[in-house]
């Protein structure tokens, strides 16, 4: 079956602004008898929370955390792009529309992109009003900076903790709207099945973390902003708690998974310590703007270093290797991420990794302290500064750069990253599929809507740095509060929904029955036994290089390891009451099954693009190799009733106005 | 290493709680302090014992989750992190470790190590914005220059992560550093002018409403904050506090 996406005609740049002139309304008296309901209150949670109860509609919001200023956007590190061209390099909203689409690999939509780029600057915008305190320059207006994959500074930041203030901005939009009491905010919440009456979309079951009831709400639409799947790999830079759970029922319900193997491997997080690791630690893209990547260039100082009788600092220039600057001249150390991992798991693989299990690469700052250092020296009339003098004000200024983020480092490692290189590994970070949406950003399920990270729609098989922070306000500042409408118009008669109706019965037993059975099971082992037994099955034959025989191995393993968990796993306290291990056994039961299709998807595309690569589709000099005639779609795998047995659904991407060629960083 | 936890268990926010001993080994110094307590909660499922609940998200000090009391003090002994980003090269072989939950009459436990820290809602929600509904036609973000000190010293206080150490170390339980640092990230900017009084009016209001202590300047907010958000903002926040109730209207 083909998927219609519901792009408007027109030229590409007319299209949005044409759409919302002729899009239909709702009419405000009408609006107040229209009920919303938001899942997850992350940036495009909280925004499209906020906006559509700034608009009228009634909103109900859920967050499984204690507070909706939790959620994990708040941990977004280095920026949000934006095409302001306030830096005057050239930048404008087709470069930034076309640098997502190269960016992305060719796998993401024209027409959804544009319009990202399109309402990029009006975030901006949103956020200064709304008192986020970007980081300025001395004559007190907005600061830029680069990011991966672009060659233009149109990234606004603040400090290494931009996600956290824009969050909070949305999250002061969201408090302003229940204090009105236009948003009723449920706070340890957890949504664990999608209720269709008709075919539509009608509300949901959530659980009450704190009393284990569960609960029956409807609504004329219901909202995923749920964000991605990266705990599937168990080990990623996710939150604990972020879960497929909410999008993979709805999944169940009819809801299409759109490229579910385009994962993010971020190439700089703090590397794996141990078998106790629960999670790792992103080091923003950011420190790429001054921090350039090495391995040394002779496998005797490898070894020197491993066996700890030679420091990184005593190799010379000319014993280092710069791969990233040898091999991406254009580029540098700011290609995109996924060619970063991939260069840095290539060292690796070559036996040059830095520490005990081969598996770090250096992340340098000490040329850009010292380049940092002179110039303050020079703005400080300091024409005669000494080497020491230079370093400790170019330690000030990186320090004000990303303070926060050498903290992080320090606190982990227990080393001075002002002093000493830091060791950096790729890591699962960000999932660019999720769930199919059309132009509208509606699922393939009539009222069920995905925003954020949770869909799949503007980042293709790879996504940009400082990109996420701007899809998620995009989707939930600007974009959905106007398509919405579209379908809400035809709701005003509808009334209020009761959830006495028998679908709201039906899920509500059967949510209950499968909570029942982790009591009743009689298992043997906790919950993490199994999610790291699916992680590393996931990271070692799904993780940054994939062929079809490990795949294929893989979609057996994870099977057996399904069955095993139902049978064996074991749940204790209760079920009516505050109870983590029982939520952690709903969000592992469905990364069990969505572990499976991801590694279906990425059987199904014989090609290398973007993150997913598939070690048999790649060139000479080992860039990923895309089979345009073939694999140009969007895949949209359909629940069928069996976890195993998925249907395909393609979406034909057609580009009109950029030329399709190989991407080249060189 | 080997320790020996000392944990308060409570089942619900009427039940009555007690310290309960555990004994963990093994245990490695590069472990998160969450990660020593992810071994002991394992080892408690598989004997089929309740795991200790406690909060915790993002592991890596921003989202302001984890809250616990670690031999009495709030995040434990290091300064400046959060008890996610607290290492167990901070213990030694063979140690005592006490754990309890935040304690303060505005913030009811949960159960066990999880509190309810909903009053910062409600805080938040009764003035912590700038009136300002979403449109594409806001003014460019560079219309109005703020100067960079007054843009950081904003940033500064913004960065507050609301994890409520600062009440739970306040032996008044007030909760002013984190009230401060709101209305002073606000009271920084141009954007926050319009509604400065008013705002600073309703959050007090709703602080005091909440049950949290006065301030009386102990300091020790400052101190165990994770975040390093200065008590200047006190100072601030009641200069803030004065002007907006001498003004004629008021």
């Amino acid at each position: 079956m083909a998927l219609n996406s519901r792009i408007p005609e027109g030229p590409l740049d007319q299209k949005w602004t044409k759409y919302k002139n002729t899009v239909r309304l709702v009419n405000p008296a009408n609006k107040r008898n229209i009920d919303v309901i938001v899942v997850g209150t992350g940036l495009a949670g909280a925004s499209a929370a906020a906006s559509l109860a700034e608009m009228g509609y009634k909103v109900k919001a859920l967050c499984f955390q204690d507070s909706p200023r939790r959620a994990h956007s708040i941990a977004a590190q280095g920026g949000i792009n934006a095409a302001k061209n306030y830096m005057n390099d050239g930048d404008s909203v087709y470069r930034l529309f076309y640098d997502t689409i190269k960016g992305g690999d060719y796998r993401s939509r024209e027409a959804n992109v544009h319009r990202l780029a399109e309402v990029s600057a009006n975030i901006i915008d949103q956020c200064v009003a709304q008192g986020v305190p970007f980081a300025r320059d001395y004559g007190g207006l907005l600061d830029n900076r680069s990011f991966g994959g672009t060659q233009v500074s149109r990234t606004f930041y603040a400090k290494g903790q931009t996600g956290q203030q824009l969050l909070l901005g949305a999250y002061s939009a969201l408090s302003r709207q229940v204090g009105k009491g236009n948003v009723k905010m449920l706070n340890r919440h957890e949504m664990l099945d999608l209720v269709l009456i008709d075919g539509k979309a009608r509300g949901i079951i959530a659980r009450n973390l704190i009393t284990g009831e569960l609960e029956r709400h409807s609504a004329h639409a219901v909202v995923l902003c749920t964000g991605g799947y990266g705990n599937v790999f168990f080990l990623s830079t996710n939150a604990m708690g972020s879960n497929v759970t909410a999008a993979w029922r709805a999944h169940k319900k009819g809801a299409w998974m759109a490229n579910p193997c385009f994962t993010q491997i971020h190439p700089t997080c703090i590397p794996v310590s141990g078998d106790h690791q629960s999670k790792l630690t992103l080091m923003s893209e950011s420190l790429r703007n001054d921090g350039r990547i090495w391995v040394p260039k002779h496998k005797e100082d490898v070894e020197a270093i491993r066996a700890k009788k030679l420091r990184p600092v005593d190799i010379p220039e000319d014993r280092r290797d710069y791969y990233l600057e040898r091999r991406y001249p254009a580029f540098g150390n700011l290609v995109p991420r996924d060619i970063a991992s991939r260069a840095a798991k290539e060292r690796c693989d070559a036996g040059f990794g830095v520490n005990a299990t081969g598996e770090a690469v250096y992340l340098d700052f000490s040329s850009a302290i010292v380049r940092y250092g002179k110039a303050e020296a020079n703005v400080k009339g300091l024409h005669h500064a000494t080497d020491a003098e230079i370093i400790a004000l170019g330690k000030q200024v990186v320090e004000s750069k990303y303070g926060n983020l050498f903290q992080m480092y320090e606190q982990i490692v227990a080393e001075n990253p002002y002093e000493t290189p830091m060791m950096i590994y790729p890591a699962v970070h960000y999932t660019m599929g999720g769930l199919w949406v059309d132009y509208e950003l509606m699922t393939s399920i009539p009222g069920c809507y995905a925003c954020g990270e949770a869909n799949f729609s503007d980042h293709g098989a790879n996504r940009l740095g400082a990109s996420a922070l701007m899809q998620g306000l995009a989707d939930g500042y600007f974009v959905l509060p106007y398509t919405i409408g579209n379908y809400l118009a035809d709701e005003i008669r509808t009334g209020a929904i009761s959830t006495d109706a028998p679908e709201f019965a039906a899920a509500e037993n059967k949510v209950r029955a499968e909570l029942e059975h982790f009591f009743s099971n009689k298992g043997t082992k906790p919950v993490d036994y199994f999610h790291k037994k699916l992680g590393k099955i996931m990271w070692d034959k799904c993780g940054m290089a994939r062929n079809a025989q490990g795949l294929q191995e893989a979609i057996v393993e994870i099977r057996q390891l399904r069955e095993e968990f139902y049978k064996d796993v074991r749940v204790t306290g209760k079920m009516n009451g505050m109870n983590p291990e029982l939520e952690k056994a709903c969000r592992v039961s469905d990364f069990l099954e969505l572990g499976e299709l991801m590694c279906m998807d990425a059987l199904n595309r014989n090609e290398s693009c973007g993150g997913h690569f598939r070690e048999e589709f790649q060139t000479e000099e080992g860039e990923a190799l895309r089979d345009d005639e073939n694999y140009m779609y969007v895949a949209g795998w359909e629940f069928t009733g069996n976890p195993s047995e998925p249907k395909l659904n393609k979406e034909d991407l057609v580009y009109e106005n950029i030329k399709v060629s190989a991407r080249s960083y060189k | 290493m080997n320790l020996t936890l000392k944990i308060w268990r409570q089942e619900s926010t009427n039940a009555p709680g007690k310290i309960v001993d555990y004994k963990v080994t093994d245990i490695s110094e590069d472990m998160s302090f969450l990660e020593m307590l992810d071994v002991l909660n394992y080892q408690l499922v598989e004997k089929g014992e309740d795991a200790v609940t406690f909060d915790h998200d993002c592991r890596e000090g921003i989202c302001g989750m984890c809250s616990m009391f670690i031999n009495g003090e709030a995040h434990g002994p290091n300064r400046g992190v959060t008890t996610c980003q607290l290492h167990m090269r901070s213990f030694k072989d063979g140690d005592t470790i006490y754990i309890e939950p935040w304690r303060s009459t505005a913030f009811p436990v949960v159960k066990d190590l999880m509190v309810d820290r909903a009053a910062f809602d409600r805080i938040q929600q009764a003035g912590g914005f700038v009136s300002v509904n979403t449109s594409g036609n806001t003014l460019d973000a560079n219309a109005i220059p703020v100067p960079k000190d007054d843009a950081d010293k904003a940033f500064d206080a913004a960065t507050c992560i609301g994890c409520g150490a600062c009440v739970a170390s306040c032996p008044n339980g007030s909760a002013m550093l984190f009230v401060s640092a709101k209305v002073s990230q606000f009271a920084l900017l141009p954007q926050g002018q319009v509604e400065r009084q008013d705002r600073v009016l309703n959050m007090v209001k709703q602080m005091d409403e909440e049950g949290f202590g006065n301030c009386s300047n102990i300091g020790a907010c400052e101190v165990q904050c994770p975040k390093g958000i200065s008590i200047e903002n006190i100072a601030r926040m009641n200069r803030e506090y004065v002007l907006a109730n001498i003004k004629p209207e008021n």
